[in-house]
């Protein structure tokens, strides 16, 4: 079978090494080593100027998640973008090679264990977790099971001060019309299960304080995901006001980032109640607004903090009048525009202009704290530039040049997180069964099945059910064979 | 430990007419591995995921023992899926990473202690409950991965195509392992698989199921000696039962040259939907070599022969004179009958060779609902619509 690659539509992608095994390729095509534990042998690959990630598996298995990845993709769900899909791999001496999943990486994005030392504060870790129970109910607002909820199936990406999730392995998962109850719950139960048990690992490796309680922790996703799940879809009922209320409702939940396509309203009772249910709710309320507004395309909590800065600047300068969009553009030309310029280019590649922004907003804050008065946005884009964005460690060193674009360690945050990450062993989170260099123990028997082929189950049927049976067959005159 | 019981159990998806599962009706003893087999679309993952809670359900019931377990949150059910995640904690020893998701749950640590060192005498593992996964063998490591849903003590174990990540040495080491494991800890359990010698080697009973239904549910070697329509025949047993449809003439079915005898009892359950036909179903071992124009012997032009060392196989067609057979179902592609042979003794291709099918190894089906026409001891009535 002759080698597969189907999905992109790219041809540099034949290049790549495929008929090497993915743990051997060599190291100028390896952009960075994953960070995360993963059943797969998973790697970084430079491919022309961007990162792609390559995950090796069985032909059914990438085909399925790569359907799953493009389809979400399609319902505006937050996840890794598939790049294709190649089979049919063999190596130098004809043997067959595992499949490949390729994907895109995800500029700016962080494996949680990057963000991981002992200097990691409690309030990082929540964010961290919300940030996957907000992905978890976007997820399965879309109908989409996961089967597979971790913090090492997501990748995080810094969104003015939260963080943003990412699904990155969807090999366990499952899209439907729509989830059940039981579904739902199984995900959550999974979730805290594993988040917990990475916690516990990371202990372990004396990478997380050993004050950190990962069962209290991981509890917290399904407290938020609850609380959010049923902000979103509760049924509420209204006996007066309701022209209010449901504004009120829709407001709140476009607070929260979310936009209202359909509310169910149905009169209950006598008439006198109405119950309200919110039935189509999209995410990326803020970075609508804003995109529609200045032609930006950032993440939600980003867009968040930058429409508040253009109102600000409206109400600073009533001369740009009342339309929003000639005054959103005023602030894009006099404030954002320059602020993003004036990164020597050399230091661009080190955050998104938007996160940029929001940290420069950020240490003007300090600046202001500091010098009991307002500092105005060029002093303290000057500021940041000089003495905050320089002193950032350089990471080219330690993993490859990609990485620094890749990885968005914050100057303005290194007192939060510590050092950076500093791999000690690179695979020593591979958690792969390509692991199988311990030999199975001689002594081990193998195992024997004896099976009694003429033992007849004997089953004990449930009293209730018998009796319900046998009223059956009272009322039917059926005879059960 | 428990029962499991299918009462009639439906589900059918939200706009769709057919129901994936329509009407499972099983009793599962206590202590009994059941597999559930059939090709992609059968319902059997639907089947085992209403089990578990994650499909709702729409007509019927299970139960859990003696619990109706229809509307109980799946974490409720005292149900544990296996190997939905590999997942090994590489920092975390073997005992911590059985027991962690104890201490979530806040069991003490003593029963913590216990219950893992219970586990891991079963699988082996005690000399290495203070290692690292890295220092364990592959083996070694799937059995950590059992341990985990072991220690939680589930009624039932669940677990859907477990092996299908797998490569197929591994798959042969595991399945065995699994097999032998549930005998030891005597839980019950029931297995999804859509590879049917998976199904033959594991369970203590297998239950066919196509298009939502129930075939036939029983032990290995009651569906291989005894299947309960042509499905069934079809789809157990590998390479698969020769099948086709023949036109009986006087008590015999007319297969190419070939006159095979049928019983009295078959001729008398022909109803007038049948048309004068049958459906004959012989496994390619159960063929012997005969004199041209024996009694019962059939005709067999060989294409191809396959020698395997122990086994010789040829594939063959029926070269037909009237009576032709129709609808014939196969699997050795462009020809229609498969012959196990004595490989001291192989024809070569071209050929024609006889063949007689041994006393009481031909099983024989109405053509018109497939069912199976002779009498034969069957545990569970066929359910076919």
């Amino acid at each position: 079978m002759p080698l597969h690659i189907t999905g992109a539509a790219d041809a540099a992608l034949i290049d790549l090494p495929w008929s090497i095994p993915l743990g051997a390729w060599p190291e100028d095509r390896i952009a960075a080593l994953p960070r995360g534990l993963s059943r797969h042998v998973v790697r970084f690959v430079r491919h022309g100027d961007s990162v792609l990630a390559v995950k090796e598996t069985n032909p059914e298995i990438a085909h399925k998640e790569f359907t799953i990845l493009r389809d979400l993709e399609r319902l505006g769900a937050p996840c890794v973008h598939p790049v294709a899909v190649v089979t049919g791999r063999i190596d130098a001496a004809g043997e067959e090679l595992a499949a490949a999943l390729v994907t895109e990486h995800l500029a700016f994005s962080l494996p949680y264990r990057a963000l991981f030392s002992q200097d990691l504060r409690k309030g990082t870790l929540k964010r961290l977790i919300d940030a996957l129970s907000v992905l978890l109910v976007r997820l399965h607002l879309t109908g989409f099971y996961w089967g597979d909820v971790s913090l090492s199936n997501a990748l995080f990406r810094r969104d003015a001060s939260e963080f943003s999730a990412y699904l990155v392995d969807a090999e366990t998962g499952d899209l439907q019309r729509s989830l059940t109850d039981g579904q739902r719950g199984y995900d959550i139960e999974i979730a805290v299960t594993n988040i917990a048990g990475e916690l516990y690992d990371l202990q372990a490796s004396e990478d997380l304080d050993e004050n950190v309680d990962p069962g209290e922790i991981a509890e917290r996703i399904s407290t938020r995901y609850e609380q959010l799940w049923r902000a979103l879809t509760e049924t509420e009922t209204l006996t007066s006001n309701i022209p209010l209320h449901v504004a009120e409702r829709v407001r709140e939940l476009n607070e929260m980032g979310f936009d209202v396509g359909e509310i169910d309203m149905q009169q209950v009772g006598d008439g006198t109640a109405l119950t309200i249910k919110p039935k189509v709710v999209d995410a990326g309320h803020h970075s609508r607004r804003l995109m529609r507004l200045t032609g930006l395309d950032v993440q939600e909590n980003q867009a968040r903090r930058l429409l508040n800065d253009v109102d600000e600047y409206r109400s600073i300068h009533p001369e740009s009048g009342d339309d929003e969009n000639y005054g959103a553009h005023q602030w894009l030309r006099h404030i954002f525009e320059p602020t993003v310029r004036a990164v020597p280019r050399n230091l661009r590649g080190k955050l998104e202009p938007a996160q940029l922004f929001h940290e420069v907003l950020d240490h003007r804050w300090y600046l202001a704290e500091s010098a009991g008065h307002d500092v105005p946005m060029p002093v303290a884009t000057a500021s940041y530039v000089k003495h905050i964005l320089p002193e950032k460690k350089d990471e080219q060193a330690v993993l490859g040049r990609s990485l620094a674009e890749m990885t968005a360690e914050l100057p303005a945050l290194t007192a939060e997180i510590g050092s950076v990450y500093e791999v000690r062993d690179a695979y020593e989170n591979d958690n792969t069964h390509g692991w199988g260099t311990v030999p199975e123990p001689d002594d081990a028997e193998p195992p024997v099945v004896r099976r009694e082929t003429t033992r007849k189950p004997v089953t004990t049927k449930p009293r209730a059910r018998t009796a319900l049976s046998d009223a059956k067959k009272a009322a039917s005159a059926d005879p059960e064979v | 430990m428990a029962t499991v019981t299918y009462d009639k159990a439906t589900r059918t998806y939200p706009g769709t007419d057919r129901p994936a599962v329509d009407k499972l009706d099983i009793d599962i003893a206590d202590g009994e591995f059941l597999v559930l087999v059939g090709p992609s679309g059968c319902g059997k993952s639907t089947s085992l995921r209403m089990l578990a809670g994650l499909e709702d359900i729409d007509e019927g019931a299970i139960w859990v023992g003696d619990r109706d377990v229809t509307n109980v949150q799946p974490k409720d059910r005292d149900i544990a899926m296996v190997f939905q995640s590999y997942a090994l904690y590489p920092h975390m020893t073997v005992a911590e990473n059985m027991g962690f998701a104890l201490k979530i749950a806040k069991k003490d640590k003593a029963e913590i202690r216990q219950r893992v060192e219970a586990a891991a005498k079963i699988l082996d593992l005690v000399e290495y409950l203070d290692r690292k996964p890295k220092a364990l063998s592959g083996g070694q490591r799937q059995r950590v991965a059992m341990g985990r849903a072991i220690v939680r003590q589930p009624q039932v174990f669940l677990m859907d195509e477990p092996l299908s990540n797998l490569d197929a040495k591994l798959r042969v080491q595991t399945r065995t392992q699994i097999a032998a494991l549930q005998r030891r800890l005597g839980v019950t359990t029931v297995y999804v698989t859509h590879d049917q010698v998976e199904a033959l080697t594991m369970g203590d009973r297998i239950a066919v199921m196509k298009d939502g239904v129930l075939q036939q549910v029983g032990t290995p070697r009651d569906m291989y000696d005894t299947p309960a329509n042509v499905f069934v025949a079809g789809f157990i047993g590998s390479p698969a039962m020769n099948i086709g449809t023949y036109q009986v003439f006087d008590g015999f079915a007319q297969v190419g040259r070939g006159k095979v005898a049928l019983s009295r009892e078959t001729i008398a359950a022909l109803k007038t939907e049948d048309k004068s036909q049958v459906v004959l179903g012989f496994r390619p071992e159960a063929l012997d070599r005969a004199a041209p124009n024996a009694d019962g012997a059939i005709p067999v032009a060989v294409d191809v022969v396959e020698e395997l060392g122990s086994d010789a196989f040829v594939y063959g067609s029926v070269p037909t004179e009237y009576g032709e057979a129709q609808g014939i179902n196969f699997s050795a592609g462009e020809s229609q009958v498969v012959v196990r042979l004595d490989p001291r003794d192989v024809p070569k291709k071209g050929e024609t060779i006889w063949v007689t099918i041994r006393t009481g190894e031909q099983h024989v089906f109405s053509s018109a609902t497939g069912l199976r026409l002779t009498s034969a001891p069957v545990i569970s009535k066929p359910i076919i619509k």
